[in-house]
């Protein structure tokens, strides 16, 4: 039992690495103030160009770096449109994923050696596979973190940092503010413009990451889609996390982790029906949605930046 | 103002996004060349079923060289879409056009009527008029002979099925799979979990590890990924493919895989067009007709395994035997076919129950 237990969680830090980076990247770039609808062709697009670099240059983290690039870029698309030309959020974002979506399945056809008729489709480059700590690993459920590869085991610093960031430093204070408030924020000589820019860029930055994560270590290799829609669950993971980075772990895992219970609990051969397992995830996300909505209520905690998806104009007063 | 510019801005990049991502250009249509039309529902790079039917295509540029002149469109939905795809097809003058999926039915049905003069041809369905019809492939011959192959080469005898949805084409994939599977290793299960999907590289991967996990040291699956035998290669684990090659795409771990090979159902249909013949049909070809077929053998499979493949296949072809042929017993026992009698295609398409030596469950709904 705790052997399937720790082998479960395994998985689940496995498949919920990508959803980890991505879901902090978002949370840093809400609380801006700004919503990047774009994840979905921000994660295929570093997906996609991560593998190809990996590919062609035979070093993942050549292909790391070069989704970091991507996702930068895009994500300043986002941000010269939104806070620069102060365009509605929802359409630039959503034409983020429209564009990324397809620029990934285009450049996915296009990019790959001639002998494979163009396609990168199918092609092995170089990955990160898991790698066992000695010792560690071997200890029950704990081990579980110890059994991962080396892109899971940065978010083992990421997190914290990613937390005590926001919370505990000045850095972390003004960007809270840009996003709760910006014209006060503005008034106490934060520069709101910038913040804006850097934690998009950011995020951005981060998203990327999630997918060259599928490409380069989950899933390695180039498949169309890879993501299957991961970047929606991410915008509600940020929610459900309440855009606090720790609380984005135990949202990715349980996810994650539904989703390995149910595949297992059928390969045992119960009969619970299919339907009804795949169901569990977001009946879960529902259930602890309320449950987290009511305990917010209680503890008076702030939820969503509220100056979320809106532009700011210094004039308006 | 300038919040005003930011919309139009915005607006008009989405409007550039959405004009430019709407498929391939039009090829200038050359005089007296066929018009056929391809609606796929995945990329032709899905290296799964869009794949191999897009190959069926290009087979007939090969074929029939400038009689015909293709085009195609991917990734389409199944619903509405289709209907606007397939109209859009027929307005421009398309002499027949080839629906590829199993949702496009009722669209295809719905433009049929309104396009007396183009001929349509839907794949997997049963709705029929007297300018359409269906075809599709005996997959679950193959699947048998495949099955073979993984009862004879397992040692855990634990064989893990990543399937699709439970519809009765997979059924009938796990089924024949699980009787080749029976045939030379009794002691043998299968076991299947559902997905609920068809294409999603992520999913069908977690899916392979738990059955990986659960003791399988062969697995299959229904899906039109390569992650599923990916996932087995990386545990050291054997697979069998589906939909195309896939050895070609992951390695010899792949034992061999039932696959398509529409290009010879699509020659000879615009063939027929071409030359006046073509009637409304329901074609259900098999191995004897070429369009389902085993794919190469993997270095890794023993000659008297393949012997033994070959002379069932022989068996099959010959129209002597069918995999459903019975004794067929279900799960619980009971016998669905008697010795001496095989199932009747109806039956077979409409298969909802698995037989012995499946471990798993079909959703009741």
């Amino acid at each position: 039992m705790i052997a399937l237990f720790t082998s479960v969680l395994a998985i689940t830090l496995r498949a919920g690495t990508s959803l980890i980076y991505a879901t902090v990247g978002e949370i840093y770039t809400e609380r801006s103030g700004i919503l990047n609808l774009g994840l979905e062709g921000v994660m295929l697009m570093g997906a996609v160009l991560s593998f190809a670099t990996a590919y062609y240059t035979g070093s993942a983290w050549l292909g790391v770096l070069v989704a970091l690039l991507v996702g930068a870029l895009l994500a300043a698309i986002h941000a010269f449109l939104t806070v620069t030309m102060r365009a509605n959020q929802v359409v630039s974002g959503l034409s983020i994923t429209l564009f990324g979506s397809g620029l990934a399945s285009f450049l996915g056809q296009r990019l790959g050696p001639e002998s494979n008729g163009y396609y990168l489709v199918g092609k092995v480059g170089p990955r990160f596979t898991p790698y066992v700590v000695p010792f560690l690993s071997d200890i029950p459920v704990v081990g579980a973190l110890f059994k991962q590869d080396i892109l899971t085991y940065l978010l083992y610093i990421l997190i914290p940092l990613a937390w005590f960031y926001l919370y505990k430093t000045r850095n972390g204070l003004n960007l809270r503010a840009v996003g709760e408030n910006p014209q006060t924020a503005d008034a106490m000589g934060i520069d709101v413009i910038r913040v804006r820019y850097l934690y998009t860029i950011l995020g951005g930055m981060l998203v990327s990451l999630g997918g060259a994560h599928l490409s380069l270590a989950y899933t390695p290799g180039w498949s169309e889609n890879i993501t299957g829609g991961r970047g929606w669950i991410v915008i509600a993971l940020v929610i459900f996390a309440m855009w606090n980075p720790a609380r984005a772990v135990l949202g990715a895992i349980l996810f994650g982790g539904i989703n390995a219970v149910q595949f297992r609990l059928q390969a045992a051969g119960t009969n619970i029906p299919s339907a009804f397992l795949n169901m569990l995830p977001y009946l879960a996300t529902i259930g602890i949605l309320i449950v987290m909505t009511w305990w917010e209520t209680l503890s008076k905690r702030i939820g969503a930046p509220a100056a979320l998806g809106t532009a700011y104009m210094r004039e308006e007063k | 103002m300038q919040h005003k510019i930011g919309h139009v801005f915005s607006l008009a990049l989405v409007l550039v996004i959405l004009l430019t991502s709407c498929g391939p250009a039009a090829a200038p249509k050359e005089e007296g060349a066929y018009k056929v039309a391809f609606v796929y529902i995945g990329p032709p790079g899905d290296l799964g079923w869009t794949y191999e039917h897009d190959r069926g295509r290009k087979l007939l540029i090969e074929e029939l060289g400038d009689a015909v002149e293709t085009k195609y469109i991917e990734n389409v939905p199944e619903g509405p879409d289709a209907a606007r795809v397939l109209r859009d097809y027929a307005q421009q003058g398309y002499d027949m056009i080839f629906a590829t999926s199993f949702g496009y039915m009722d669209p295809t049905v719905e433009v049929a009527q309104e396009f007396p003069d183009v001929k349509f041809e839907h794949c997997s369905g049963y709705k029929t008029a007297d300018n359409m019809s269906t075809y599709f492939g005996r997959m679950y011959q193959p699947r048998y002979l495949s099955g073979i192959v993984a009862g004879k080469m397992t040692e855990s005898n634990t064989i893990g099925y990543v399937a699709a949805f439970p519809i009765p084409e997979v059924v009938r994939g796990i089924n024949a799979f699980t009787r080749g599977v029976l045939s030379v290793n009794p002691d043998a299960e299968v076991r299947v979990v559902w997905t609920n999907t068809w294409y999603d590289p992520v999913i069908e991967r977690e899916a392979a590890v738990a059955l990986l996990d659960e003791g399988a040291d062969i697995i299959t699956q229904h899906q039109d990924t390569t992650e599923p035998q990916k996932a087995a290669q990386e545990r050291g684990a054997l697979s069998v493919g589906y939909d195309s090659d896939m050895r070609a795409f992951v390695g010899d771990t792949v034992l061999t895989a039932p696959v398509w090979n529409w290009g010879a159902y699509y020659v000879d249909t615009v063939k027929a067009a071409l030359d006046g013949n073509w009637e409304t049909h329901q074609y259900w070809g098999g191995l004897q007709e070429n369009v389902v077929l085993l794919a190469e053998f993997s270095p890794k499979v023993p000659q008297d395994v393949r012997d033994l493949v070959e002379a069932e296949s022989q068996k099959i072809v010959s129209g002597d035997w069918d995999v459903f042929c019975g004794p067929v017993v279900d799960q619980n026992g009971n016998t669905v076919v008697a010795e001496g009698e095989c199932m009747a295609d109806g039956d077979m398409l409409g298969m909802s129950f698995f037989v012995k030596g499946v471990v798993g469950s079909i959703s009741e709904d």
